[in-house]
């Protein structure tokens, strides 16, 4: 029996709306509805696709269609949910990785007063990134687009006792608005070219448009995936985001709620398809930030922002992948998945880490925890393999092929994905050594132990995704022909010897691990302090300018404009108004004196407006 | 026309009126039992909209865009008419304020004790009188009834405002009749030209609108005529740059006033623009579009921008409103189906939402006994529930889909699109904007340590959570099904793009396919 995809969204849904509205009433048993909430639906995810799995190769889909949401003079739109191979692929991610996270987060927030709140807006988070993925049309996409980013405000701003926690949150949300400022105008332009938002209409008929309308709802839907997904420029708000507890770094800031702008990018293909000019952009933007969040990653001190500039640069690898046309598509999923698997992993693992610590980020004050915490040394550990591109690691699959298209698009494309891939090692390292080797740098009320079962268990089902998932991708499920009938496929040439590019890239990253080793390896003395550093990793640590841009090009401006519309509208559009009628304040003046006097001058006003009706009528009809 | 039948709006306008007749007769003593014959004065007339609703919604595929006319001769000498009669827009706004009024007065309940003075009785019999205003200057077929009543709201406002508003009431108050008045007057100017060539054209001089749609005016003419309306109507909703009486009578008046002239009043406006501006004066409001839709345009980002740097709750809300005016003058304007019903059902969510910030915003203001932004700090720790439908209602204002606000900007926007794609483009940076100031409000507010003086707010009463959770409820309803109020607003639209001569523009890829 195939079950039903709105039942998917409901699951979640629902659950996130019981917990919610019943308050303190559902304290005790809030996250085990939560968690059971997202398990059914994952469950319901497993279903579909299996039967999604029996239906013939070129044709897979199961829709649904619920109700009529808008129709209005020639613009419908319904409420129609879509399973096809590349939402299925998705459905499982968010809800498994999203299940393993319910779970964990069982152990991570027990003693949060509010955990059933927090539950509830995973819940809420869950059915919207199900939404957006199964949206059949651009605007029902647009509810699960702004329904995450509202899900990720509330959770980065979970602990809003904390100034820092909201001022995160309202920055996450504004500059994904801009973000989202691309995607109306896209949605807008797509209705106005084609009559439709609906995905197969649009898609039918895309060839038939201007070349420059389809570059345009280009661009404007990549500015979308900018804000969503951290990319350059709109890449700032994805490292503050780290004020959330650490469960929501892992799902919605790197396995899936960031990868939405290289879906939304993957799912209107056929619109990057029609357009080079757009695909450069994707592919430029992807590059600049595989290589700005790499360096980020460099200089944090915090492993949270360590984690999160990877995060930025892994999904550039993506953005890079998803804009090279045909030959990238299927790779950026696959990159997608394992990344979902390991980041989400390694996440985990550093919370179980602060979990341990006393909530401590700080990796100068870490230091030979690999005997504390075995397992969540271990599970770090593969994840750690699997980013760097170790062979057979999960990330290494995925990786290599993004490396190889990128080369068959361009020498500028592949050596930006090549450097990514040594920076990548290099950080990650770094992170591994000061983290889990050398000498224990505690503070003195720190007595580190691993966590719950509760909270290891996913961290050992994630680490086996990595450590296995790739290759299970790509040669039990068969990736590559799952995906292509939506996405296409594509032969690209490389610019050398293919047996050139493995090696090459093992190489680079053996590289890096050297060099992070040579600096943080044995014996090193890693001060709790950080030094000052070299303008190049002061430059990363503050994130190479991003805020700073924020700063001095939006904000203070925006500040000075606000201030100086006030007094405008205070003193020359009101003080006209006050001069015109400089009457009114005599009269009002008058009034305040005489009590009485307000009623009686409004009942002369009224007097004298009555006659003036009736002489005005009265002229007129007897003139 | 259609006599015999029952006359339901004089029904409908009568029973606020005899409530407020009623609370007016009753003893002073037992204030409670005002404020419930109140209260269930207000309850019986959202019952019979309901009714009319269903009863509209029945026979709308019918034809006729107008239902429930009377129409009967009032001044025969000046061809003035009692006649009423609502069209989808029309319904939906009475049916929208027979919802706020008694939000406002569950809101408003104790309003007048902790003022200290004033009668209670006064207090909820105005707001009684202006319900029955309200229902009337949407429910006037006749151009003449409809200016009376536009003039009449005024009086129970005044007073609201006047009487029971704060330390600056009475400037806030007279500056908002002043501003009203003399939009009303260029009004009735113009309602005299129309009537003089009514009397030309027609075998005898009338008021009823739809006499005077039919009427050939000289384009000259016409575009005065339009002018004189326009401008009552940019001063009610208010537009930029003729606004800045709202943030002055949204700052004095009680919040439960403030509802009403913010969520109700206000929209009588843009109603007025849709309803009688377009199919009076076609051809001038076709030349003088592109004009509005600028205007729209600097009112949508011009109030957000001076919203986000207000310090007063209440001023900043006010603000909010300036900008999402601009945003329906501009799907009215647009000229397109999508964008008429799409400002129709942003009058109708607005209503709502702005309804519901006010009156949260009102409950934490008389908490604290402040309404400056700064005063606040850590209230989401203390009042958890407050601060949650505070957040949602803030939601609303910023359009977050799901909400019925989404749908309106939405359409509104994309109706503008299909004409005018740099005009739309610009106004939708507004919902940056939008964020910026709810999510600045809430942040300032709500989050962070709990200060000083909040540390002893307490969470909202059971009163408070029944005046604004229905809106709430509604905002969220309509926001996932609006299809039963954008049929009632559909009706207008087509009635209205047929009286102003437009068609709605083809998409891009069927045109080359032709």
């Amino acid at each position: 029996m195939t079950a039903s995809p709105a039942l998917l969204v409901a699951v979640p849904l629902l659950s996130a709306a019981v917990l919610l509205l019943t308050g303190r009433r559902s304290d005790r048993w809030g996250h085990w509805l939560g968690c059971a909430a997202a398990v059914g639906s994952f469950l319901i995810a497993l279903n579909l696709v299996l039967s999604l799995a029996k239906q013939p190769h070129e044709s897979r889909e199961i829709s649904q269609t619920v109700w009529t949401w808008i129709s209005v003079g020639g613009f419908n739109v319904d409420v129609t949910f879509t399973v096809d191979p590349l939402s299925a692929v998705f459905i499982l991610l968010i809800t498994g990785v999203g299940s393993l996270i319910h779970i964990y987060s069982v152990g991570y927030m027990e003693h949060d007063d509010n955990r059933r709140r927090f539950f509830g807006y995973l819940n809420l988070f869950v059915a919207a990134m199900l939404t957006l993925v199964l949206a059949n049309n651009l605007l029902l996409l647009y509810v699960g687009w702004e329904g995450v980013g509202l899900a990720s405000y509330l959770l980065i701003g979970f602990w809003q006792h904390k100034p820092s926690a909201a001022s995160a949150a309202n920055k996450a949300f504004i500059v994904n608005r801009v973000g989202d400022f691309g995607l109306s105008i896209a949605v807008m332009l797509t209705f106005v070219t084609f009559g439709s938002v609906a995905f197969p209409e649009v898609f039918a008929a895309a060839d038939k448009a201007s070349s420059t309308t389809i570059t345009w709802i280009g661009l404007a839907l990549l500015l979308a995936a900018c804000g969503k997904s951290a990319q350059f420029p709109l890449q700032s708000w994805l490292l503050d985001a780290m004020e959330g507890p650490t469960p929501v770094s892992a799902l919605i800031h790197a396995a899936t709620m960031v990868t939405a702008g290289v879906y939304l990018v993957a799912r209107c293909h056929p619109i990057f398809d029609l357009s080079a000019t757009a695909r450069g952009a994707v592919v430029a933007v992807g590059a600049i930030t595989l290589l700005m969040g790499a360096v980020i990653g460099i200089a944090k001190d915090d492993i949270k922002k360590a984690l999160a500039g990877s995060t930025m640069s892994q999904i550039g690898y993506m953005m890079l992948a998803v804009g090279l046309g045909p030959i990238g598509y299927i790779w950026a999923i696959f990159h997608l998945l394992t990344h979902g698997f390991f980041k989400a992993g390694m996440f985990l693992g550093a919370g179980s880490v602060m979990h341990g610590m006393n909530d401590e980020v700080n990796m100068r004050r870490y230091g030979a925890l690999r005997t504390a915490m075995a397992v969540t040394f271990g599970t770090f550990a593969i994840g750690y393999l699997a980013i760097i591109g170790v062979p057979p690691f999960a990330g290494f699959w995925s990786k290599d092929e993004i490396i190889k298209v990128a080369f068959e698009h361009s020498w500028v494309a592949g050596g930006a994905a090549l450097l990514g891939a040594a920076i990548t090692a290099y950080y990650m390292t770094r992170v591994m050594l000061m983290t889990f080797f050398g000498k224990a740098r505690w503070a003195d009320d720190a007595h580190p132990h691993e966590s719950p079962a509760v909270m290891t268990i996913p961290l050992v089902v994630l680490a086996a995704l990595s450590a296995v998932g790739g290759w299970a991708l790509l040669h039990v499920v068969n990736l590559e022909t799952w995906l292509e009938p939506v996405l296409g496929h594509g032969e690209g040439e490389l610019p050398f010897s293919s047996s050139l590019l493995l090696p090459l890239t093992l190489a680079v990253v053996a590289l890096g691990v050297a060099a992070a080793w040579k600096v943080y390896g044995a014996g090193a003395d890693i001060p709790v302090s950080a030094p000052r550093g070299s303008w190049f990793i002061r430059a990363a640590r503050a994130d190479l300018g991003g805020d700073l841009f924020n700063e001095k090009v939006l904000m203070q401006p925006g500040q000075r404009l606000t201030a100086t519309l006030v007094r405008v509208d205070d003193s020359v559009v009101d003080g006209a108004v006050r001069g015109i009628g400089g009457f009114t304040t005599a009269l009002s003046a008058r009034l305040r004196q005489a009590q009485n006097g307000f009623a009686r001058s409004y009942a002369l006003v009224m007097v004298i407006g009555a006659v003036i009706v009736a002489l005005a009528l009265a002229m007129v009809r007897f003139a | 026309m259609m006599s015999g039948s029952t006359p339901w709006l004089t029904i409908l306008l009568l029973l606020p009126l005899v409530a407020a007749a009623a609370v007016a007769a009753m003893p002073s003593g037992n204030a409670e039992n005002v404020k419930r014959v109140a209260l269930i004065g207000s309850l019986v007339p959202l019952a019979l909209v309901v009714f009319l609703g269903v009863r509209f919604a029945g026979q709308a595929a019918g034809g006729s865009a107008f239902q429930f006319s009377e129409a009967h001769s009032w001044i025969p000498a000046f061809g003035v008419h009692y006649a009423l009669g609502v069209d989808g827009v029309a319904l939906a706004l009475i049916a929208m304020s027979a919802v706020l009024v008694p939000a406002a007065m569950l809101a408003g309940w104790n309003d007048v004790e902790e003022r200290g003075s004033g009668s209670v009785k006064e207090y909820f019999a105005w707001m009684l009188v202006l319900e029955t205003f309200i229902f009337g200057v949407f429910a006037a077929t006749d151009v003449f009834l409809f200016y009376v009543f536009f003039e009449a709201m005024l009086i129970p406002v005044y007073f609201l405002i006047g009487r029971f508003g704060g330390p600056r009431r009475v400037y806030a108050a007279v500056k908002f009749f002043l501003y009203s008045l003399l939009g009303g007057l260029v009004m009735l100017a113009s309602l005299i030209g129309l009537y003089v060539i009514s009397g030309q054209q027609l075998s005898a001089p009338s008021f009823s609108l739809f006499d005077l749609v039919n009427l050939d005016l000289p384009a000259g003419t016409e575009k005065w005529l339009f002018l004189g309306f326009f401008l009552a109507f940019a001063i009610k909703a208010p537009l930029v740059p003729v606004h800045t009486w709202l943030p002055d009578a949204a700052e004095q008046g009680t919040p439960a006033t403030t509802t009403l002239l913010v969520g109700v009043l206000d929209k009588v406006g843009t109603f007025g623009m849709l309803h009688l501006c377009l199919p009076l004066f076609p051809n001038a409001s076709r030349w003088f579009a592109p004009t509005v839709l600028v205007l729209g345009v600097v009112g949508v980002l011009y109030g957000a921008i001076v919203a986000i740097g207000q310090r007063d709750m209440r001023r900043l809300i006010a603000y909010t409103s300036v900008s999402h005016f601009g945003f329906i003058a501009i799907g009215v304007f647009a000229m397109t189906t999508l964008g008429q019903s799409g400002a129709s059902f942003y009058m109708v969510s607005h209503g709502f939402s702005t309804a519901a910030l006010l009156l949260i915003a009102g409950f934490l203001i008389s908490r604290r006994g402040s309404a400056r932004i700064e005063d606040f700090g850590g209230v989401q720790k203390v009042a958890p529930v407050l601060a949650g439908l505070f957040l949602l209602a803030g939601l609303s204002a910023l359009a977050l889909p799901g909400m019925s606000s989404f749908v309106s900007e939405f359409m509104v926007l994309q109706g503008a699109f299909q004409r005018h794609p740099a005009v739309a483009a610009v106004a939708t940076l507004g919902i940056v904007l939008a964020a910026v100031y709810v999510l600045h409000m809430y942040r300032r507010t709500m989050t962070g340590p709990v200060s000083g003086a909040v540390t002893a707010l307490r969470d909202l009463r059971g009163r408070e959570v029944a005046a604004v959770a229905p809106l709430i409820a509604l905002i969220l309803a309509l926001g996932f099904f609006p299809q039963p109020v954008l049929n009632l607003v559909n009706s207008t639209s087509s009635w209205v793009m047929e009286h102003v001569g437009a068609t709605d523009p083809q998409a891009t890829v069927t045109k080359a396919g032709q």
